[in-house]
């Protein structure tokens, strides 16, 4: 398993909250083969939670009789993650969170899904699907080669 | 497929005398965890219960969900006069609850002893 470069692994998840932890297991093990340090396997397991989470609740809208789709693709020096909802996709990013503002009852404590995802990985984006369905979030994360 | 979320509460007492109530969780903390993080929270006398500790050593996976529940904790802590702090967190939960300010109502700590402590 020393060679993981051009990679592809696909994990199809039911629309179930606890079922992301597959992905992120499935994720932090392509990341370990990839050779990335173990601070940023937690990111990355975070984030690719995180983004599950999300396909599964708003995307799926919890209905088991939709998948989730995790596709990792592992290159050279970064790694790939899409992950497919049958949902219509964001119509806006939400704003950063403000833990004042939670605090003191002005914000729902909840929403901190996407601003997780953005700070732990390299690269965000979320793609609405051409036809209304089939929408993504896709996130990359670099190995560090300095630090190899 | 979500580990449930144990929850125990123990009395101790700080170095300095004071009383310190500890939330001891145990499994997944995430959506499904509200009884046992805000229940067990909730069912504590808030006369007595000043200082509120919380135990995450055996916490292995914390989600937004999850994080949720600890800020809905540390408004009703904040209503309530009482102080809510925490130890036992991965160095990555470290980081999660620092990026989302948490640590700005909740002083963490690295382990039981350096917490009493400091209290």
């Amino acid at each position: 398993m020393t060679n993981v470069k051009s990679t592809c692994v696909e994990v199809r998840l039911p629309s179930r909250l606890g079922y992301e932890k597959v992905a992120m297991s499935t994720a932090a093990a392509v990341a370990k083969l990839m050779g990335f340090r173990e601070d940023r396997v937690d990111d990355l397991k975070t984030a690719v939670a995180e983004a599950c989470i999300n396909a599964i609740e708003h995307g799926n809208r919890l209905n088991e009789g939709l998948s989730v789709g995790v596709v990792l693709s592992a290159g050279d020096d970064q790694l790939e993650v899409k992950v497919i909802d049958d949902g219509k996709g964001l119509k806006a990013l939400p704003p950063k969170p403000d833990i004042d503002r939670k605090i003191h009852g002005e914000e729902d404590p909840r929403g901190m899904g996407m601003f997780l995802i953005q700070a732990l990985v390299d690269e965000a984006e979320w793609v609405k699907g051409s036809n209304g369905k089939s929408s993504y979030v896709r996130l990359v994360i670099r190995l560090d080669k300095v630090a190899e | 497929m979500q580990s449930e979320t144990k929850a125990r509460v123990d009395q101790l007492t700080s170095p300095a005398g004071h009383p310190v109530t500890v939330l001891r969780f145990e499994g997944d903390i995430a959506s499904t965890s509200k009884e046992a993080v805000l229940g067990s929270y909730q069912a504590l006398p808030k006369e007595t219960a000043k200082l509120v500790l919380l135990d995450f050593t055996k916490v292995d996976y914390i989600n937004s969900s999850g994080i949720a529940l600890v800020i809905q904790m540390l408004i009703e802590a904040a209503n309530s006069g009482q102080k809510v702090y925490a130890f036992g967190l991965s160095a990555h939960f470290t980081k999660v609850f620092t990026m989302v300010g948490i640590t700005k109502y909740a002083g963490l700590f690295p382990g039981q002893t350096e917490a009493l402590a400091a209290l």
